[in-house]
């Protein structure tokens, strides 16, 4: 008499920054459908779309754009998230250029005192290589610039939100969505991250969510990815704070 | 019965060499993934070269073989004087009822995992050496500390075994010649068991080097060229730890190429603790 689990279930995998989102709807979805199973995992975004191509997830979670070797998966934007410039909370600095953001990042600036602030070293936070918010905030904030190589790296939004609620002189990015009174997210060159100023277009630092699927989507992921595009689903990640991708939501 | 008793030997023969065989199983892979990469960049420039920027093809791993000898030595300078006393306290000075609670506590230091180790090194180690020493907290002194105590077990249970093997009359000659105690064990019993309190802290290193979660958290994974103590560093083993869910392609196979580099210094560490034990074993 061996365990008979039914097999039907269908996994999830990539992002880090779409993992607890598509965990929160695997949840829903599966109290909506008592048969289904939706293996969430992690990994990454790199992870999720070699895992889409291979067939080891059904469906494979980007927080990138796909390169044009990657283009050939079929890829649907689940929702939008913004990216947070985030310092500690006693931080004096509340709104900074673009164009200092990539001094610090890069290292050339190396003191807050530089800037008019404490006499203080930066601390520079920064994701691992791979990473989708990495590369999301390489190509928009930092362009050709590379980031310092002295740049403390931590492998989560949560690891980086961590490490800069504790050391005062620290500087990171995360995405808006988890950002909490603990940090204190920046104005970017006076634009305030917040969903209104991503909606109307006038905070840039967005990329999409991506559901991959090789080939079109069938069955249970296809039931699945409608309930993720559904308005019950997007009020949802709404209220988790993403930017929904149906209009007239709620 | 004479047949029984074979086949059960036989069995037996068969689960030992399994073991063997998945390390053999592994260590192909890890080179078989490794190596083509090595060959690609250069073995010099992976070996030597200070900048690792996977998205731009660029794998040097120097500055993390550097960060990994950096954290090590400085586990050894606090592990070796703290693991050498309560070795020396442990078998020459301690009362029978306190080394009844005493060694197994030390053993429980080697129970504990090394994510409590990271996180209590984070939580505490971190802040304080921000506040004090300055830096970013997230530092090669917070892990030398850390590490510092997580081989302290491994430094003080292999170091008592080589002291107690010695032959009891080292210890009454010495003292029957008029030696203190302390002169016995400084200038006898110590030098007597030199080459198994060497393999100890060879073994400590071992551990040390290998250690990978604990120093996720508490180093800062930066990946340049440490300058001073204060520094964030990642080594060889962080560097795979931090990076590997997200790797594909070169940039995978570079990690298992610092798995390599990472197993050839296992394994002359191991090797030197094993040719060291032996010798005394003569």
């Amino acid at each position: 008499m061996g365990c008979q689990r039914s097999r039907t279930g269908i996994t999830v995998a990539g992002s880090t920054s779409v993992e607890p989102f598509a965990e929160l709807l695997a949840e829903e979805y599966m109290s909506m459908h008592p048969k289904a199973h939706i293996y969430v995992q992690g990994g990454g975004s790199t992870a999720g779309i070699v895992a889409a191509f291979s067939g080891a997830a059904n469906i494979g979670m980007s927080s990138r754009n796909l390169i044009d070797a990657e283009k050939k998966l079929y890829a649907v934007t689940i929702a939008k998230d913004a990216i947070a410039v985030i310092v500690h909370p006693s931080n004096p600095f509340n709104d900074l250029s673009l164009d200092k953001i990539i001094e610090i990042f890069s290292g050339k600036t190396a003191k807050w005192k530089e800037m008019g602030g404490p006499d203080h070293p930066i601390d520079i936070v920064t994701r691992e290589e791979g990473s989708g918010t990495r590369e999301s905030f390489q190509k928009f904030v930092m362009g050709k610039v590379d980031i310092s190589l002295g740049a403390l790296v931590q492998d989560s939004n949560g690891a980086v939100r961590q490490v800069i609620s504790s050391d005062a002189n620290a500087i990171g990015y995360i995405s808006l969505g988890l950002v909490n009174d603990r940090v204190k997210a920046l104005r970017i060159s006076g634009v305030q991250p917040s969903l209104a100023n991503v909606n109307n277009g006038k905070y840039t630092l967005v990329r999409p969510f991506l559901f991959l699927f090789n080939g079109d989507p069938a069955e249970e992921a296809k039931s699945f990815l409608d309930f993720v595009l559904s308005p019950s689903a997007q009020k949802l990640l709404l209220k988790e704070g993403l930017v929904p991708v149906v209009e007239k939501v709620g | 019965m004479q047949l029984q008793e074979k086949i059960i030997e036989k069995i037996l023969l068969l689960i030992a060499f399994s073991s063997i065989f998945i390390l053999a199983l592994i260590t192909f892979f890890i080179f078989e993934e490794g190596i083509p990469l090595i060959l690609k960049v250069g073995a010099k420039a992976f070996l030597l070269g200070e900048k690792w920027i996977p998205s731009k093809g660029l794998f040097g791993i120097f500055p993390m073989i550097v960060s990994s000898f950096w954290v090590t030595l400085g586990a050894l300078l606090l592990g070796i004087p703290l693991g050498l006393a309560c070795t020396i306290f442990l078998s020459e000075f301690i009362p029978p009822s306190v080394g009844a609670f005493f060694r197994p506590a030390i053993q429980l230091l080697a129970a504990i995992p090394s994510v409590i180790y990271g996180f209590w090194g984070l939580i505490v180690l971190v802040p304080l050496i921000r506040n004090h020493l300055g830096g970013p907290g997230l530092s090669i002194l917070a892990g030398s500390v850390v590490l510092g105590f997580m081989i302290l077990p491994t430094i003080i249970t292999i170091s008592e075994d080589a002291l107690k093997a010695l032959p009891p009359s080292y210890k009454a000659g010495a003292l029957a010649l008029g030696a203190t105690h302390w002169q016995t064990i400084w200038r006898v019993l110590i030098p007597a068991a030199r080459s198994g309190i060497v393999a100890s802290v060879i073994l400590g290193m071992g551990r040390a080097i290998g250690e990978t979660m604990a120093m996720i958290m508490i180093l800062g994974n930066a990946v340049k060229m440490p300058t001073s103590f204060l520094d964030s560093a990642r080594t060889l083993t962080t560097n795979i730890g931090i990076e590997m869910g997200y790797a594909s392609g070169d940039h995978r196979q570079a990690l298992f190429a610092t798995g390599i580099v990472l197993f050839f210094i296992i394994m002359a560490l191991n090797t030197l603790a094993i040719f060291l034990s032996r010798r005394r074993a003569r």
